[in-house]
């Protein structure tokens, strides 16, 4: 199993996660998905990395750091993504009932383990 | 923003303010121009359609060759500005959507829109049967109607 594909079975294994994706931050392309039916990756690649875009250069006009983990809630569910090296920013859609925490640590550990 | 036929304007208006592009030209698959926005000169949109609907033509050769079907889309990435090119059908035929955008945007997105809109031209073209093919002798009769309608002038 790639290391893309390892890192996103540990994110879907979690309680809740709908599905994960891999996605080339500056292009907004999928890079490798692992979603339930019905959900759309490639315009959640194409939002997301323009929010983690926009969020990074909002936080670095504010003198802070670039976000490790960003956190997108809505009504039905949430987004969750954290950027690693190379571009690849790791995106997990989960539902009202996900395990926040659990997603989280396995998220910003699987993003850290992608070279 | 001009265009040829009303019914495109709200759909690349949507497209234009979504997707945050730059530049955007709809032509049909013979470079003929339907719309504009963001190009300031009628010399620059009768060359990128030319340019354009060349680029589709010889790609699509090129997938036929490959035994392949045809290509989604061309992009052209750049570190200043980039430029897509993709062809769609429509109840007016087949056409050409060429945009051009800049680090402010990305290609998913950019990508993700244009296909939005296509839907949306395919629901709002009126279903009336597709006018004839342009003659030679009318050529540059239509060609400058065309621009002169696209630029006001």
């Amino acid at each position: 199993m790639s290391p893309a594909n390892a890192a996103l079975e540990r994110v879907t294994q979690v309680p809740g996660v709908r599905g994960s994706l891999l996605i080339s931050g500056t292009d907004g392309l999928v890079v490798a998905e692992r979603l339930m039916d019905g959900i759309d990756g490639r315009a959640i690649a194409a939002l997301a990395a323009n929010l983690i875009k926009r969020l990074g250069r909002a936080t670095v006009g504010a003198g802070m750091r670039v976000p490790t983990f960003v956190h997108l809630r809505g009504n039905a569910g949430s987004v969750l993504a954290a950027p690693g090296q190379n571009d690849l920013v790791l995106v997990a859609v989960v539902g009202l009932d996900a395990n926040l925490g659990l997603a989280r640590l396995e998220m910003l550990d699987a993003v850290g383990r992608l070279t | 923003m001009r265009a040829l036929e009303p019914w495109v304007l709200a759909p690349l208006q949507t497209f234009l303010a979504e997707s945050s592009a730059r530049l955007i030209l709809l032509m049909t698959a013979s470079g003929q121009v339907v719309a504009q926005h963001g190009f300031a000169r009628s010399f620059e949109v009768m060359t990128a359609a030319a340019l354009g609907s060349a680029i589709v033509a010889s790609t699509e050769e090129l997938a036929r060759i490959m035994g392949a079907s045809r290509f989604g889309a061309v992009v052209h990435g750049g570190s200043r500005q980039s430029c897509m090119l993709s062809a769609f059908g429509t109840p007016r035929g087949r056409w050409i959507g060429l945009v051009v955008y800049g680090p402010e945007t990305s290609v998913g997105l950019v990508q993700l829109f244009f296909d939005q809109m296509v839907e949306e031209l395919v629901n709002a073209a009126p279903r009336e049967p597709q006018a004839p093919p342009l003659l030679a002798e009318n050529f540059e009769r239509e060609l400058n109607a065309s621009l002169k309608e696209l630029f006001g002038r």
